[in-house]
């Protein structure tokens, strides 16, 4: 670790809560990309089976 | 030459986005991490602001993105608005959350660092205030997606807010120049004569933004692909109840 001197704790808090953020998002979009994925595949088996 | 309006085509859209997505998540992974792990480890405190100055490679980064992905919104939305292709509404709306994200860090990260050096968290100075109201313009941007259920209403409905909006992006960017009362500095990178920042903080600086460039282009190919989806499932659902 770096000497951060004394604001380690604003700068170790900045990159915590940017980095979380942004892994945060990252998470949300895969998630909602696979959920998407898997109602449409769904849906078009059920309709060319109908 | 191929026209870019090919692209308004969900199809070769998908084609294309296919594989950008992925090259350019894995771009924006490689200068993000070269960035941050340069800028955090390997640079010396300011004599100034102490060890507060590796904020800047977080902080920068992330509020050129809120204000570009509001442009990028716009652009998007005036497409929309014009030409009415599907493909341009979509990818404004899957751009809404990321530059919600990029504004918050933008305005946490500037409050961890004003804490110290300003003396406090918050400041109603006009750079931070029109940021405030940017982030506010993209929740009300992401909530007015999610209420109107028809989604040509909710597409033309978001683009004039879209517009709006823009007024706030553009006061973002330059309200350190309008106003000189804010306690906000003017721009840390210039195109204009003179040294604002040694190389030692720029470079790693520049490495951050281009990779928080390509998160962004990464992140809204992969929403748009998404929302091209959600689309085609509510097409199909629509049909399936007309059947029954």
């Amino acid at each position: 670790m770096p000497d951060l001197g004394p604001y380690a704790a604003e700068v170790t808090l900045a990159y915590a809560v940017s980095l979380g953020l942004i892994a945060a998002l990252i998470l949300w979009s895969w998630a909602r990309a696979r959920r998407v994925r898997r109602e449409l595949a769904a849906l078009e088996t059920r309709t060319t089976r109908g | 030459m191929a026209s870019l309006w090919e692209y308004a085509n969900p199809v070769k859209f998908m084609r294309l986005s296919g594989w950008l997505m992925p090259v350019s998540a894995l771009l924006a992974a490689g200068l993000i991490a070269t960035g941050l792990v340069w800028g955090f480890f390997f640079t010396e405190a300011d004599y100034r602001q102490g060890a507060t100055v590796k904020i800047i490679f977080l902080h920068v980064p992330a509020a050129l993105m809120a204000i570009n992905a509001w442009a990028m919104m716009l652009i998007a939305s005036l497409i929309w608005l014009v030409r009415r292709h599907h493909v341009s509404a979509l990818a404004a709306k899957a751009a809404g959350p990321i530059g919600a994200t990029m504004t918050l860090i933008a305005l946490i990260t500037g409050a961890i660092w004003g804490q110290p050096m300003w003396g406090t968290w918050w400041e109603w100075d006009p750079r931070l205030t029109s940021f405030l109201i940017l982030f506010l313009f993209y929740l009300g941007y992401i909530a007015l997606w999610s209420a109107i259920e028809d989604a040509d209403t909710a597409a033309d409905l978001t683009a004039i807010l879209c517009l709006v909006g823009s007024v706030f992006a553009a006061l973002s960017r330059y309200a350190a120049l309008f106003w000189n009362q804010g306690l906000h500095q003017g721009a840390s990178l210039s195109v204009a004569p003179g040294t604002r920042m040694d190389w030692a903080y720029k470079a790693p600086l520049y490495l951050c933004m281009a990779g928080f460039g390509l998160l962004f282009l990464a992140l809204v190919l992969a929403g748009t692909r998404t929302e091209i989806r959600a689309r085609r499932a509510r097409a199909l659902m629509t049909r399936e109840r007309a059947r029954a």
